[in-house]
């Protein structure tokens, strides 16, 4: 299939490779996907004093456009608060990627990964996650 | 070295140049219809689809009366097995076949389903090979057919069809073998093998696409109901105008294909091993299938926790397949892999290689060294590969499912 020349560029000089040390208190880290899909992400970000996200890793299984996705917003929720990542959305993200519609669960996957790891930064500072969203 | 290397010679072969020669002429010079009786132009076509029908025949040591014409593998595969099963339903109704049989099979048996068959989809071992054990305990007295393939297209094993053969003719029950993807890569001798009804396609053995041939046994004789009418053309069997520039091709290819087998074999086989030697020491690799029961052209292998469509995408210089139809929106791995009892990640995870006649050692060398680098780089992007290095057991981990 073809793919377009961003899902190309990701998936062969992709951005942000890596991991954080997962029980470092700046650190929140989201795995969304199963094997079975064929799909795994491990997205981790690494939250600053200001409250800001100051930088991110990942580490994809799957196909060139799940790991596209999952590079592109790895650059996309630098500098962002926890708030504005988590409004990231797959839509934008398939768009970017101009992502055909075979491939929109890899951009779906990779919005869950941002979710799950704010949750998982929010989890370890003792937010309620719950009550967040109803604030929100 | 031209690139993208072409070791997907399951998928298709290509046309031997030696073949095409022997086509050309029959486009434009030859073109008569070979059932036209008045006038030389059809004398000569139907002299050459003579020719080109003793040469497949010799392929498989048959007579040519039992080779019939068909368009390639799916027609063959349907003529046998439905029009064995509409003949012979005042006998009984129930097909046997397994389940890492090629679409062209397993739908054609799902068809006839749906017309009052019944059929039992027999389960492989994790080699990839039918017991012959599960298959006697399966055998009905209403049993009129089994189908069994000769060898696997992805994984390339061999099955143990010449004791199956055996065991359906001393029950009377009528066999048919796809031997789509053993034709001109293993010896076929139908006076040996007691199959009644066995399938060819050229594609696979340097021939054109778009013809094919059915063996319809003789001694002791086996009926089949046409699927196609319209003029009683191939004894009644299969009617249309032939095709005979593409049946010369298949000729020509099933002739060079018993003059050479032997010796593109052993090159092949040497190849093949080059190449397993040298993907073997990547760590996490796996051969799907029995490497001893299997052509020496196929090479089938999981590398884990590699997803396989981007392994396909990161070796774009390579022509290979995956087991992975992820390209698909079913998301499913290859049926046959799971058929196999292989984990949704290896299943997820493989790449078959085919060689074939124009394989090179510089082009098994080059894969050999893009694997490994390609493969060592998907894994430093895999949380996989890192849990699986942090000693995690991996069907122990509850994943989000999405």
């Amino acid at each position: 299939m073809a793919y377009s020349d961003k899902v190309i560029d990701h998936y062969e000089n992709p951005r942000n490779v890596g991991s954080f040390d997962k029980s470092d208190d700046a650190v929140g880290t989201g795995m969304v996907g199963a094997p079975a899909c064929g799909d795994v992400m491990k997205l981790q970000i690494k939250v600053g004093a200001d409250g800001r996200i100051e930088d991110a890793r990942f580490k994809t299984y799957g196909c060139g456009s799940a790991i596209a996705s999952s590079s592109l917003v790895t650059e996309w929720v630098k500098g962002k608060t926890l708030e504005q990542a988590t409004t990231i959305k797959n839509t934008q993200i398939a768009h970017e990627l101009s992502l055909p519609p075979v491939k929109i669960h890899c951009s779906i996957l990779a919005e869950d990964a941002i979710k799950a790891a704010v949750a998982d930064y929010r989890k370890k500072h003792g937010e309620n996650v719950e009550e967040k969203k109803k604030v929100a | 070295m031209r690139l993208p290397v072409y070791l997907d010679y399951s998928a298709t072969t290509p046309v031997d140049p030696r073949v095409a020669g022997k086509m050309i002429p029959y486009l434009t010079e030859f073109f008569g219809n070979a059932a036209s009786r008045s006038h030389a132009f059809g004398w000569k076509a139907e002299e050459a689809v003579e020719e080109a029908r003793g040469h497949v025949a010799a392929l498989i040591n048959a007579d040519p009366k039992e080779i019939v014409w068909t368009s390639g593998a799916t027609e063959g595969n349907n003529l046998a097995i439905k029009g064995a099963a509409n003949f012979y339903k005042t006998k009984g109704k129930h097909i046997i076949t397994q389940k890492t049989e090629h679409k062209a099979v397993l739908d054609t048996c799902r068809e006839l389903e749906r017309h009052g068959f019944e059929v039992t989809y027999l389960e492989v071992d994790s080699n990839g090979l039918v017991s012959l054990e599960k298959l006697k305990a399966a055998l009905r007295p209403d049993t009129i057919l089994v189908s069994i393939m000769m060898v696997n297209n992805e994984i390339g094993v061999v099955q143990p069809v010449w004791e199956i053969g055996e065991l359906c003719r001393a029950k009377g029950i009528i066999f048919h073998c796809d031997a789509v993807q053993g034709g001109g890569r293993i010896e076929i001798d139908v006076q040996k093998f007691k199959v009644d009804l066995l399938t060819l396609t050229a594609h696979k053995m340097y021939g054109p696409k778009g013809i094919g041939a059915l063996y319809v046994r003789r001694k002791p004789r086996v009926r089949i109901e046409a699927q196609i009418h319209g003029g009683g053309h191939e004894r009644g069997f299969r009617s249309g105008t032939l095709a005979t520039h593409q049946i010369v091709g298949f000729g020509e290819a099933a002739r060079l294909a018993k003059a050479e087998m032997a010796s593109e074999n052993v090159r092949i086989r040497a190849l093949r091993d080059r190449l397993f030697k040298g993907i073997r020491g990547i760590e996490e690799a796996y051969v799907n299938g029995d490497l001893e029961k299997r052509i020496p052209h196929n090479l089938n292998v999981s590398f884990n926790f590699v997803e396989g469509e981007s392994l396909i995408m990161a070796v774009k210089d390579l022509a290979v397949s995956s087991g992975s139809a992820c390209t698909s929106a079913s998301l499913e791995p290859s049926y046959v892999l799971r058929a196999l009892g292989r984990s949704d990640e290896l299943a997820h995870s493989s790449i078959r290689f085919t060689l074939g006649r124009f394989t090179t050692e510089e082009e098994i060398d080059f894969t050999i060294d893009l694997i490994k680098r390609k493969v060592e780089k998907l894994r430093d992007l895999s949380p996989l590969w890192e849990m699986h290095k942090e000693g995690i057991d991996l069907s122990t981990v509850q994943w989000a499912a999405h």
